[in-house]
């Protein structure tokens, strides 16, 4: 007995040490084995198709909300701004019709682009500079960006534009079809932009001095000033990067839908910020992990997907993802105390 | 010089053989000693002796394991703050737990308001809170919102608020540490009137000279066990033989001689060289004067002084953390233009923080990033690319180096103990080029063998052409470690002398501020 017990208790500390170091993970890997059991048409390619385009959206702009989170800040605005960067590119085709596609298609993408880049500015000095809490700072710009855009479009969705957007949105590679051309299965080009957003962003967290500072301001603000961090600067910058790679995201939108309008994907904000949440990323700052912050992104997508192919109504859908939320920083709570 | 024996009949507070332990660690064991009516006996010891957790269970805040309290003459369980209130016990904590936008009357009367179906009634509310200002010797008026007052006015309305509970044994935790002479004076004359009131009061302090300033007895823990308790105290000078001395005290919290600790390691500093750090004219955000002051290479310079007296706000400027005002920084007879900490880093100008948990730290990351924060920009690849490789070296050699104790780089530093944290802040700037080293209480919260090990860094910095400038609280430290010694007082160097030309009582007075009142002389027996 004397010889069994300690080997049980290593086994048992094994077992939890291992769910401290894969967490979200073995989770995602759990909630994706039980809904290719018990959800029916759930394991299909097409259905993965599907779920790897819902989830790019948030996917992409959790990259950077990552970031931001991280640096101990918050970032409202993506809501509003995503629609407003497909609006601004949606409008700036329209005008530009005449130009050969190619210079359209820069000139909607760009000044899209570099409208993000600007709200992100704004927020990261307003934010850094003006020393403004990000959530109210954050506030204002998502509520101005949203009129904005409001009045850029009259108020209407826009669908009559450069068509080659669109095919930014339905390419693919590669692409696996029937002798019939019915897709079975295609990885299409907001879903690559999603992935390269997975692997830059978690290359520049873990391997440069910006990714690196990022935590740090997160941990402790003062104590990286006075370490020599740019603290300044690094925030800026993580702002402005959210913005650019929201009006990519916003983008995307346009080029997948076909039609764009300033008040679709509300709420977006929320459901970026609980797949960070959801990825083990401390809202106070100092603490994240890019692949927990995909598993967060998948457990999501996969939920969501999944409650759809059981044909469960939206509004409930609201009620289950938040308590999968809830449960899940209370699951993270009780672990770090534990650990504590 | 014995324990105290059974209680006698003034016993007032007791504790029997209290005993606490959290899980793998035995904070007090059986601590037994008796608080008699109308005395104050200083509780001392280092720090992690067990003061804290003493004061806990005295709280309510904590349950002990094992063993009794017994308020007079009965023993009592105290399971909340509010049942220790009720039997008349109030423990006043350095963070003091006041609300500072509700008025000083509803801070005094929280909890116990006086009401009538709910609705307060506020003016006998500000006649009883006139009433116990009073017996604080406070004159400001109920209605004053809390956040107006000082810190040392804040913690009489906190001594008020304890006397409205009704209280008769009130400890105090460090009480002073953040008072300017001024109100620390008027502290004392409240404690005195407690006294003759009969009132049991314990006082926890660091400072020895407040121990034979205000204190009757004294009981001494070291590692959660009762060393001894003194029941009559006496200035060391006043009278040789028979009363108890200041070393004997300080001896009997260390367990030690106190020479061994600072292991002084004579050495003469380049004097024909420009000096490491020269400051001319300085003034910044914080400071109420102009100061200045030079270090040699190789010289380590203590910078004593009251808190408050302006020592912290002058590294922080010459750090770049606090904005500089007017004034010249050289640094080896350059001309320095430090303006951020990131410039005074590349000066090679370093500072080691006071408030280590702050300032210092990023308590969720590694060691290994808390030592590499600041080099990590010179040394990766444009400035922007990483090389783990590199940081996990340059981690594994400081860690090596300062002989950090931490299971591996990886862990979190916050798990490390206060010591070692402070080892990894040094190991961050090891990993720099350094001029001069700024350290601000670089000791404190740090056992007694990491304390040593911490001194023997600085002299091996200095040993390699470094100017240092320790600031410290701890007269003893000062004069034990310092080659030359400066003593601020309200903004201005009072004094500047050399390592053993002067007394700890001239340090001491140079320190207090003009017109303040005299100290008890007491910090005899320095080495130097």
């Amino acid at each position: 007995m004397s010889e069994l017990s300690p080997a049980q208790l290593s086994l048992g500390k094994r077992a939890a040490q291992i769910l401290q170091d894969t967490g979200m993970l073995a989770a995602l890997v759990v909630l994706f084995v039980a809904c290719c059991i018990t959800v029916p048409n759930f394991g299909t390619l097409k259905n993965f198709e599907g779920i790897l385009i819902a989830v790019s959206t948030v996917g992409i702009i959790s990259t950077t909300m990552l970031f931001c989170l991280a640096s101990g800040n918050f970032d409202l605005s993506v809501g509003t701004l995503a629609p407003c960067a497909g609006v601004i590119t949606a409008l700036v085709m329209q005008k530009t019709a005449k130009l050969p596609w190619y210079e359209s298609f820069a000139l909607g993408t760009g000044s899209a682009i570099a409208f993000g880049a600007l709200v992100g500015f704004i927020n990261g000095f307003v934010v850094a500079v003006c020393r403004i809490n990000p959530l109210i700072t954050t506030l204002a710009t998502m509520q101005m960006v949203k009129g904005f855009g409001l009045v850029i479009s009259d108020s209407q969705s826009i669908s009559d534009y450069q068509p080659a957007v669109i095919k930014l949105g339905s390419a693919a590679f590669p692409a696996f079809y029937t002798p019939d051309h019915m897709p079975i299965f295609r990885l299409t080009v907001p879903v690559w932009i999603c992935f390269a957003c997975f692997a830059l962003f978690g290359f520049i967290l873990n391997w440069t001095t910006f990714g690196r500072d990022t935590l740090a301001i997160g941990g402790n603000e003062e104590a990286a000033r006075l370490a020599g961090v740019p603290v300044i600067r690094t925030k800026i910058l993580i702002f402005t990067i959210q913005g650019i790679v929201t009006a990519i995201a916003g983008i995307l939108i346009l080029a997948r839908t076909g039609a764009i309008q300033q008040d679709t994907s509300q709420g977006l904000e929320l459901l970026v910020i609980a797949a960070c949440v959801l990825g083990g990323v401390s809202l106070t700052g100092g603490i994240g992990k890019m692949s927990y912050v995909i598993a967060g992104v998948f457990i999501m997508g996969i939920v969501d997907n999944a409650q759809s192919l059981k044909d469960i109504q939206p509004p409930y859908r609201y009620v289950v993802s938040g308590a999968i939320l809830l449960a899940a920083v209370l699951f993270d709570r009780f672990k770090q105390k534990r650990s504590a | 010089m014995t324990s105290s024996p059974a209680a006698p009949a003034s016993d007032l507070l007791r504790f029997e053989a209290v005993t606490k332990t959290y899980p793998g660690v035995r904070a007090l064991e059986g601590v037994s000693f008796s608080v008699a009516a109308g005395s104050v006996h200083a509780l001392l010891g280092e720090n992690g002796a067990g003061k804290s957790t003493l004061l806990k269970t005295l709280s309510g805040a904590h349950l002990p394991t094992s063993g009794n309290l017994v308020v007079d003459g009965k023993p009592v369980v105290f399971r909340s703050t509010t049942e220790a209130l009720a039997a008349g016990v109030a423990v006043i904590y350095q963070e003091l737990h006041l609300v500072p936008h509700l008025s000083v009357a509803e801070n005094l009367y929280l909890g116990h308001l006086p009401t009538t179906v709910g609705v307060i009634r506020k003016s006998e509310l500000y006649d009883l809170a006139s009433r116990q200002l009073q017996r604080v010797g406070e004159t400001f008026h109920p209605k004053t919102p809390l956040y107006r007052l000082s810190l040392g006015q804040r913690q009489m309305v906190e001594i008020a608020k304890a006397l409205s509970w009704g209280a008769r044994i009130l400890a105090f935790d460090e009480p002073t540490s953040s008072l300017s002479a001024r109100e620390i004076t008027k502290l004392f004359e409240v404690i005195g009137d407690l006294k003759q009131q009969n009132c049991a009061i314990l006082y926890v302090t660091h400072r020895m000279e407040e121990v034979f300033r205000i204190c009757d007895a004294a009981t001494v823990l070291r590692d959660g066990k009762h060393v001894v308790t003194y029941n009559s105290l006496e200035s060391s000078s006043a009278q040789p033989g028979g009363k108890v001395t200041h070393d004997q005290i300080v001896k009997a919290m260390v367990g030690r001689e106190l020479a061994d600790i600072y292991a002084y390691r004579p050495r003469t500093p380049d004097a024909a060289a420009p000096p490491a750090l020269e400051i001319q004219n300085l003034r910044g955000a914080g400071m109420k004067h102009a100061v200045s002051f030079k270090v040699a290479p190789g010289e380590i310079l203590g910078l004593f002084g009251l808190v408050g007296a302006g020592r912290s706000e002058t590294l922080k400027v010459i750090f770049g953390g606090n904005r500089k005002k007017q004034g010249r920084i050289l640094v080896d007879g350059h001309d320095s233009d430090i303006s951020n900490p990131r410039r005074a880093i590349h000066d090679g100008v370093l500072l080691c923080p006071e408030d280590r948990k702050k300032e210092g730290i990023v308590p969720v990351r590694s060691v290994l990033e808390n030592i590499n924060i600041s080099a990590r920009h010179r040394e990766s690849l444009g400035g922007v690319i990483i090389r783990p490789r590199w940081e996990k070296q340059n981690a594994l050699k400081r860690i090596k180096e300062l002989a950090v104790k931490t299971p591996s780089p990886a862990q979190e530093i916050r798990f490390l103990s206060g010591g070692n944290q402070q080892k990894a802040i040094l190991g961050r700037w090891l990993s720099e080029k350094i001029r001069v080293m700024l350290l601000d209480e670089p000791t404190r919260g740090i056992d007694v063998g990491a304390k040593a090990e911490i001194y023997n860094i600085l002299y091996s910095l200095a040993e390699r052409g470094i100017g240092v400038v320790v600031v410290s609280s701890d007269l003893p430290e000062v004069m034990g470690v310092s080659d030359r010694i400066l003593v601020m007082r309200e903004g201005q160097i009072a004094l500047d002398v050399k390592r053993g030309q002067a007394t700890p009582e001239q340090i001491l007075a140079a320190a207090l501020p003009l017109g303040g009142s005299a100290p008890a002389d007491s910090s005899k027996g320095n080495p130097s």
